[in-house]
């Protein structure tokens, strides 16, 4: 980033700063109907996938970013929050159950959501608990281990009874409401007509904007520098007075419950879901979002969701018709070109920009000090 | 028992089946200055770490100003007055200078005094003050030891546990180092000292411990021990 413009971000005045919100306000709220008129309702769509994944990827920037916690199994706390609605919030328990929910349960998702925050964060506390010992890639393993337990429960728990409909997953899932209004539909706001595409856009953005803050506020206060001291030198946090058991517990339930609210909005916008969106790939993707943006620093995080999750959308829009028109047919596929593509990038990421593309004051200030010899 | 701030009766710790400390006596008075010596792997590391409530004892009791602490959490110990300056400073190495020392701290709640606190420290080490926004990662060993230091005294302890403060630095630093030790110990603190440097230790302290494969062989005032045979072979090189 130009240093200007850095300056201008970080130490304007406050006046600047207000103008600048406004405008990246107004500029957020004009995104949808910008980009439905350029590029069409798809691209709406996979912004609003994008901020899912801002939402996860700030989640997990608690767990590793900030506790230093390395967690490959995150996906499950998405997992674990989609499936709590889908299955209050569709008609499978009552097929599957019918002498238990003769109509299936049916809360509405404002009673579901902190629910599924809860339900998650309890799951991250069950992860957090056993692994209270773990570093680094014993850490990395086991959750791991756990987070393709979880799918692969999703995957299997159709028998002996039917809870989650194994690998067809659940569908018909109600759309999420705000009162009488459903977001599925258009609906007409002021005489403008907003698609359903257009009014999740909205809600995703309140609900990116509530993390965005909440991460910002943990960052400062003192439960983030002692996630921070633990994630320095964990004996001396606790020489220091550090709770680390408590804390360690508390930054995978907060990171779990991020994960949760995400996989929530994530059922009800999509009306669908199958144990195939939570795989491990899943979870390295967010990971790379954060590690890709800059670990620990929420814009950079931010950043690194909004870049991997359009980027792999770009190539499928382009790779075909470009290979047609070169070639005359498809030689590689999307798919495999976005492996290939994002390894490389990591590849030279970790080799010219190792603390990320936006790196936090902290880590930019270490790695200067690295270059300018100071000792 | 006022004449003991810390009293260790039989205490042992074991890793797995293997005994590092095998029953050892020790007791500190308020305001003293205590050594405890010996070569690698003697169990004095071990036996601070146990303290400090970060290992658990198989055996013996700790009291800490009359009470027991074999059933107090490390992270209460730092409440009731104890502090550790780790082996190997264990620095927080990403944050700043001024929040190390903060996160010293962390157990108190006085806004206001911490305040103070912190600018005592910075007078303390004026090395410190003129780099209190830089990361403590960046500082040489010497300075790193003063932030550890410092960050343990912002706990405002009774007794401050020092883990080889003098390792990896160079002479001149160490001569600092010690002349701080001293000066922390004048302010009437009580102070454990365990050093691999015998004759510094020694020099500084009041009464000396001599740590050998987890036993304590022996114990005196530090002249005493200074003077001794046994000493002066093992580890005075004389």
């Amino acid at each position: 980033m130009p240093n200007a413009l850095r300056q201008f971000l970080t130490h304007g005045g406050k006046h600047q700063r207000q103008v600048m919100f406004w405008l990246l306000l107004g500029a957020l709220l004009l995104l949808p109907f910008i980009t439905d008129a350029l590029l069409g309702r798809g691209w709406v769509r996979i912004a609003d996938f994008a901020m899912l994944y801002i939402m996860l990827a700030l989640g997990l920037n608690i767990v590793v970013g900030y506790a230093g916690l390395l967690d490959l199994g995150y996906i499950a706390f998405f997992a674990v929050g989609a499936y709590c609605y889908a299955l209050t919030g569709s008609p499978h328990l009552a097929i599957a159950f019918p002498m238990l929910f003769p109509d299936g349960i049916h809360l509405s998702f404002w009673i579901v959501l902190p629910l599924a925050a809860l339900v998650a964060g309890g799951f991250g506390v069950l992860l957090g608990a056993p692994t209270l010992r773990l570093r680094g890639d014993y850490l990395a393993i086991v959750t791991l281990g756990f987070g393709e337990i979880i799918r692969i429960f999703l995957n299997n728990l159709n028998a002996p009874f039917n809870l989650t409909n194994g690998p067809q997953g659940i569908s018909r899932i109600d759309p999420i409401r705000m009162g009488d209004i459903s977001l599925n539909a258009t609906q007409g706001i002021f005489g403008i007509a907003l698609p359903s595409v257009h009014l999740y856009f909205y809600l995703f953005l309140a609900f990116t904007a509530l993390v965005i803050v909440i991460s910002q506020r943990l960052e400062k206060s003192r439960i983030g520098r002692a996630w921070m001291a633990i994630r320095e030198d964990e004996i001396a946090a606790s020489a220091m007075g550090i709770n680390t058991r408590n804390l360690k517990l508390l930054a995978f339930a907060m990171g779990a419950m991020f994960g949760g609210i995400s996989g929530t909005l994530f059922a009800g916008f999509q009306g669908f879901v199958s144990p195939e969106s939570f795989s491990l790939m899943e979870s390295i993707m967010v990971l790379c979002m954060v590690v890709l943006g800059g670990m620990g620093n929420i814009a950079g995080v931010i950043l690194g969701g909004v870049l991997l999750a359009i980027l792999p959308e770009i190539l499928r829009h382009s790779v075909v018709p470009l290979q047609q028109a070169l070639f005359g047919k498809t030689l590689v596929d999307p798919e495999s070109l976005r492996m290939l593509l994002f390894g490389g990038a990591l590849i030279v990421m970790m080799l010219y920009r190792p603390a990320g593309l936006w790196p936090s004051r902290v880590r930019r200030r270490e790695l200067d000090s690295d270059e300018a010899g100071v000792v | 028992m006022s004449d003991r701030l810390l009293e260790i009766r039989d205490l042992q710790v074991a890793y797995g089946g293997i005994h590092a400390v095998k029953g050892i006596d020790l007791h500190i008075a308020p305001g003293e200055l205590v050594a405890l010596i010996g070569s690698n792997g003697a169990g004095k590391t071990t036996t601070l770490k146990t303290l400090a409530g970060l290992l658990h004892p198989a055996g013996g009791q700790i009291h800490y100003d009359g009470n027991s602490l074999n059933d107090i959490a490390a992270h209460r110990r730092v409440t009731l007055g104890i502090a550790l300056v780790p082996e190997g400073r264990g620095i927080f190495a990403r944050l700043t200078i001024a929040d190390n020392l903060l996160m010293g701290a962390y157990s108190r709640n006085d806004q206001h005094e911490i305040a103070t606190d912190l600018e005592r420290m910075y007078a303390l080490f004026p090395r410190l003050a003129e780099r209190r926004n830089q990361l403590a990662g960046t500082l040489s060993g010497g300075e790193q030891q003063m932030v550890a230091m410092a960050r343990a005294l912002m706990s405002r302890p009774r007794l401050l546990m020092l883990d080889e403060p003098s390792m990896g630095l160079a002479p001149l630093m160490v001569q600092k180092i010690f002349e701080t030790i001293r000066d922390i110990a004048a302010l009437g603190m009580s102070i454990l000292l365990v050093e691999q440097n015998a004759r510094l230790a020694l020099q500084a302290a009041n009464r000396g411990y001599v740590m050998e494969s987890g036993t304590i062989t022996l114990s005196g005032a530090s002249d005493e021990l200074l003077g001794s045979d046994a000493v002066q072979r093992a580890y005075l090189g004389g």
